[in-house]
């Protein structure tokens, strides 16, 4: 694995497989998501229980998912970059920050949005909505770390440290939560996605699920890259400056 | 038309299904172009520093 | 060991000479206590039952306050690195510190609660609960506190940053500490909560050692 990570982390041998993987996540993203959204809103059956707000679901349980793995990703590249220093992880990781809570973002309205017509009021503290929220707010307090800095790789290093205290934390909140919310549930509340789910709402979730997965790849790539000529940038500039001088 | 009508009601809970689809869009969507604009920005920053890096100086 | 012990001692000096910091913190819990009559009403009831949370809150608030304090005026002065020049790990650096801050906060709030929880009609049987549960739930905060503290050393508005980046670590101390009270209240054993609280120590011992002294190398660097 670390050998693995050395080979990517030059920003040439980045390029190359990042425009090697670009074409097909593009076309992954738009594939997927667009087949699951049809599917879902037009094609899959209501639910017997909470109608067409069902189909909320196909985007707010991959929502959901994806601001999980975006803080799992987050905190890996956080915790390889403290270890291996390299310059390409802390990068990774920093884009992967605001990714992650633009999908937390969509997970809490749409949570919302979907809870309106199902409990009747726009927010419950429901342990899932709940563990989101925080997780919300794990991400802006990372953001907010790594852009209070004048240097930015202190501020690259003081967010890493953050991001594996955090992924430390994260599970033991979770579960706080979901104990918390066991003591305090309420009769009307209930599960919003049941284990046993009908073919016929899986696919579209599957396919939006993956297709959410494609689509962090794109926004990843897409970022890293800008980051990689902010750096760029930044040189030239300074060498600019020293040749002025 | 009734069938368009229908599935733009979606059994009464428009109000829910669609924004929700609507600020996913928005939100994802919004993410994705701001990132495509300053990759975009930056590589004509950079094409700009780098053409007056080759120049020489006098 | 000399050199562990003579750092809590210095900083509880520090603390105490000046009458200012854990005075102030205590000051600061006190008046924000004060303040939830006034914004719910003074219902003997409702404040009652809601009084452990409040107290719990406040304890999280008064603790986070005084993060920025921890090792700002250290580094400003120079201090830190000589602290981190001793051949005392700078780990155990941390945990000295966190302990000195642990004993004019959490301690402080701990014993203040009593009386907090009296004004604000806390049931009888409420009182141990709430105590054991600070004694054993402060620490933790202390600790992950201080990784906190650490971190914004030499960030602009750091001292603003330090309540975002920890409150929401400090969730699981609050959940089972106000727990604790309500678990006594319906009669059920208080043990488990006060474990619990005991297993999030352990975890934040750690945390907040390696975390801590990770933060201070990079500031100090």
């Amino acid at each position: 694995m670390p050998s693995f990570l050395h080979s990517l982390a030059s920003p040439a041998r980045f390029q190359r497989i990042a425009n090697a993987i670009m074409p097909w996540a593009v076309l992954l993203t738009v594939g997927l998501i667009g087949t699951g959204v049809v599917w879902g809103l037009a094609f899959s059956p209501p639910d017997y229980q909470q109608g067409d707000t069902v189909r909320v679901m196909y985007i707010h349980v991959p929502a959901a998912w994806m601001a999980m793995a975006c803080y799992a990703v987050m905190a890996l590249l956080s915790a390889s970059f403290l270890i291996w220093k390299h310059q390409l992880a802390d990068l990774a990781a920093r884009a992967c920050a605001p990714i992650g809570a633009c999908f937390t973002a969509v997970a809490l309205i749409t949570g919302s949005l979907w809870g309106k017509p199902t409990w009747g009021t726009w927010w419950v503290w429901d342990a899932r909505l709940t563990s989101v929220l925080i997780l919300f707010f794990l991400y802006l307090g990372y953001m907010a770390l790594a852009a209070a800095f004048d240097d930015r790789e202190r501020g690259g290093r003081a967010a890493a440290i953050l991001a594996c205290v955090g992924a430390i934390n994260l599970p033991i909140i979770k579960y706080s939560v979901e104990w918390w919310n066991t003591l305090h549930q309420g009769a009307s509340v209930f599960r919003m996605d049941g284990p046993t789910i009908d073919n016929a709402m899986l696919w579209p979730l599957v396919l939006t699920g993956i297709g959410f997965n494609a689509l962090f790849v794109v926004l990843l790539l897409v970022r890293i890259k800008s980051e990689l000529l902010a750096r760029r940038i930044e040189v030239l500039q300074r060498a600019r400056a020293a040749g002025r001088s | 038309m009734d069938g368009v009508n229908s599935f733009l009601d979606m059994g009464g809970y428009a109000a829910t299904v669609w924004p929700a689809y609507g600020v996913t869009l928005a939100i994802l969507g919004g993410l994705l172009v701001v990132s495509l604009r300053s990759l975009s920005r930056r590589k004509a920053e950079l094409a700009i520093l780098e053409s007056q890096r080759e120049r020489p100086r006098r | 060991m000399n050199a562990f012990l003579a750092t809590i001692a210095r900083d509880l000096r520090l603390a105490t000479r000046r009458g200012g910091e854990a005075a102030l913190t205590l000051g600061f819990f006190v008046v924000a206590i004060t303040l939830f009559p006034f914004g719910v009403g003074p219902g003997p009831e409702l404040l009652g039952r809601i009084a452990a949370g409040i107290i719990w809150v406040t304890a999280l608030l008064a603790a986070t306050v005084s993060f920025d304090r921890l090792f700002r005026a250290d580094m400003e002065d120079g201090t830190l690195e000589l602290l981190a020049l001793q051949p005392l790990p700078l780990e155990l650096v941390v945990l000295a510190k966190a302990i000195a801050h642990w004993l004019m906060t959490g301690l402080a709030v701990t014993l203040l609660a009593p009386l907090m929880g009296l004004m604000l009609n806390l049931p009888g049987d409420a009182y141990l609960p709430l105590i054991a549960g600070l004694l054993i739930g402060t620490p933790s905060l202390s600790l992950l506190g201080g990784v906190g503290a650490a971190l914004v050393l030499g960030a602009r508005r750091g001292g603003a940053l330090i309540g975002l980046l920890v409150l929401p670590l400090f969730l699981p101390a609050l959940i089972f500490g106000v727990s604790a009270v309500e678990a006594v209240l319906i009669g059920m054993p208080l043990a488990p909560h006060l474990l619990i609280l005991a297993a999030l120590l352990a975890v934040a011992l750690p945390v907040g050692a390696f975390g801590g002294a990770a933060a201070l190398r990079l500031a100090l660097e």
